[in-house]
């Protein structure tokens, strides 16, 4: 969602940028992955999902999380995975969140969101559902989502527009592949009375071994800078602020959230600074600890020296870093760049030199590339893999 | 159109703010939409909407001084047009 700034009554406190810096008491709003577990496995996973961690947040905690959420005024969560709608209390948890001023935007492969599902969601207030979908023609998006994942969006796309839910989003992560399909994307998104929403692709996950060959080139950031600019009606989730370096900056928050307005919290209730960092040197604590997700938020040492100013490097002398603030942390660190070094997707090319020193697990200063933590991808199936399109189980509540 | 001084404008029930050091986050739960108010004293105002008051009572209770006003009704302008206000 872009945040709307408020035009300024003079004098600033402060630009909020620099307050955003700081850190605020609370996320201004956080990813929620209920479940590892996934009927497919995309291989750009963020997540390296697959199978469920028998860990997992009981329903009880996850209410417990909820009515924390609820104290600390996070207005809303972006619930995902895993498949979210997986979890037998999907529904729930849903409507708990709801019914305590946590409103919802969830995030599914649309597998199990069937024509039940998509009167039940369409039912509920204060509720947003993003359909994810990498392609707008099955060969490009079932390359990175697995055969039969184009059909499964499509057909929840359906059942959502049949149901009257009105503007969904339909979520794109912008790859090699699909960026010269971005039109399509958002006609198709259109024709069933939604929104286009499309992403960045981070080296996180499954994804730190797809990256290389999925992220668009250079001449193809351009292409999409432009093609969103004067696009206000697409979303971005403002995670593009990299390509403001070009020249004007795209609207929304231009800065690393990471552990200063917003987190992740895993299904089994560990706390990493963003979605895309699922890597012990981002894991700040876990809610079920003595003073919960609270607790974590404000005091973990990680979360604060995040919220330190940023460490001198290449970037801070960069004419751009205004616009463009050094770019995105999970990328740098996933391929082997130190978090002062530019991004590696920066778009005046100035991290081409360390990514070409970078070198068969060895990073661009010698340390080795870190590894997602966890892989939760189920064993021998391939990736991505073909997709049962087994019948919904109906999950009540 | 915009915020007249006369205007009488409350906050919109599905609108929430949580208080920062800046000012304040305001979510709207029904458009999902977030602003950020930033001027403790815009919060101060915008709190101070009860439908009864005009905007320029508002301004007055919480002290706006008239060089400051202009600025300050286009910032409830924002507010309005993305429903944070509206008309009492
Ligand atoms: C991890 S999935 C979880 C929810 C659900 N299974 C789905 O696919 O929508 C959430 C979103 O992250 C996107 N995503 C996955 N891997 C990513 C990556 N490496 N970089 C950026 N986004 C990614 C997915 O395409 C999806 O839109
Ligand atoms: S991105 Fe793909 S594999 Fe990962 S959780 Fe979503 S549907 Fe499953
Ligand atoms: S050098 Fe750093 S700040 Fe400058 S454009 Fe590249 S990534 Fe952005």
């Amino acid at each position: 969602m872009p945040p709307e700034v408020v035009h300024q009554p003079p004098p600033a406190t402060r630009p909020l940028v620099d307050e955003f810096r700081l850190g605020l008491d609370a996320p201004i709003c956080l990813t929620w992955e209920l479940t590892y577990a996934c009927n497919l496995s995309c291989s750009h996973c963020l997540s390296s999902s697959g199978r469920r961690d028998p860990r997992e947040l009981t329903t009880e905690e996850c209410f417990a999380v909820v009515d924390e959420l609820q104290r600390l005024q996070v207005f809303y969560v972006n619930l995902g995975g895993g498949e979210p709608m997986l979890r037998p209390d999907f529904f729930p948890i849903v409507e708990y969140a709801i019914d305590h001023q946590v409103g919802v935007k969830f995030s599914t492969n649309g597998t199990y969101l069937d024509r039940d599902a998509a009167r039940r969601l369409a039912s509920m207030d204060y509720l947003d559902v993003q359909v994810s979908l990498d392609g707008a023609t099955a060969p490009v998006n079932d390359a990175v989502r697995g055969r039969g994942a184009h059909r499964a969006a499509l057909q929840a796309m359906e059942h959502l527009a049949d149901a009257g839910f009105g503007a969904f989003k339909v979520s794109v992560v912008v790859t090699r592949e699909n960026v010269d399909e971005l039109d399509e994307l958002r006609a198709l998104a259109e024709s069933h009375g939604a929104q286009l929403r499309v992403t960045r692709l981070r080296p996180s996950g499954r994804g730190a071994d797809t990256w290389d060959r999925l992220r668009p080139t250079q001449a193809q950031q351009r292409q999409l800078y432009d093609w969103l600019l004067g696009r206000d009606d697409v979303l971005t989730g403002d995670s593009f602020f990299h390509l403001s370096a070009f020249g004007q900056a795209l609207p929304g928050l231009n800065l690393c959230g990471a552990g200063r307005v917003v987190c992740l919290i895993d299904p089994v209730g560990d706390v990493y600074a963003c979605p895309f960092v699922i890597h012990d040197e981002f894991l700040a604590g876990n809610v079920r600890d003595p003073g919960g997700f609270t607790r974590v938020w404000r005091d973990s040492e990680l979360f604060e020296s995040l919220r330190e100013p940023d460490s001198e490097g290449a970037c801070t002398s960069c004419g751009s870093y205004d616009a463009c603030q050094g770019g995105c942390m999970a990328s740098k660190f996933f391929v082997g760049l130190d978090l002062s070094d530019p991004d590696p997707e920066c778009v005046l090319g100035n991290a081409e030199d360390l990514l070409g020193r970078v070198d068969a697990g060895v990073g661009a200063h010698g340390d080795p590339v870190p590894r997602p933590t966890a892989d939760h991808s189920r064993p021998g199936v391939p990736v991505p893999s073909p997709v049962a399109l087994r019948p919904t189980r109906r999950r009540s509540a | 159109m915009a915020v007249r001084p006369g205007d009488r404008l409350v906050l919109h029930p599905d609108v929430a703010l949580r208080p920062e050091r800046f000012g304040a986050l305001a979510y709207h739960f029904g458009n999902r939409r977030l602003s950020f108010l930033k001027h403790p004293d815009l919060v101060a105002v915008v709190e101070s909407l009860d439908g009864e008051r005009t905007v320029a009572e508002a301004f007055d209770v919480v002290g706006v001084e008239e060089a400051r006003r202009s600025s300050f009704l286009s910032a409830l302008e924002t507010l309005r047009s993305s429903e944070m206000v509206r008309a009492a």
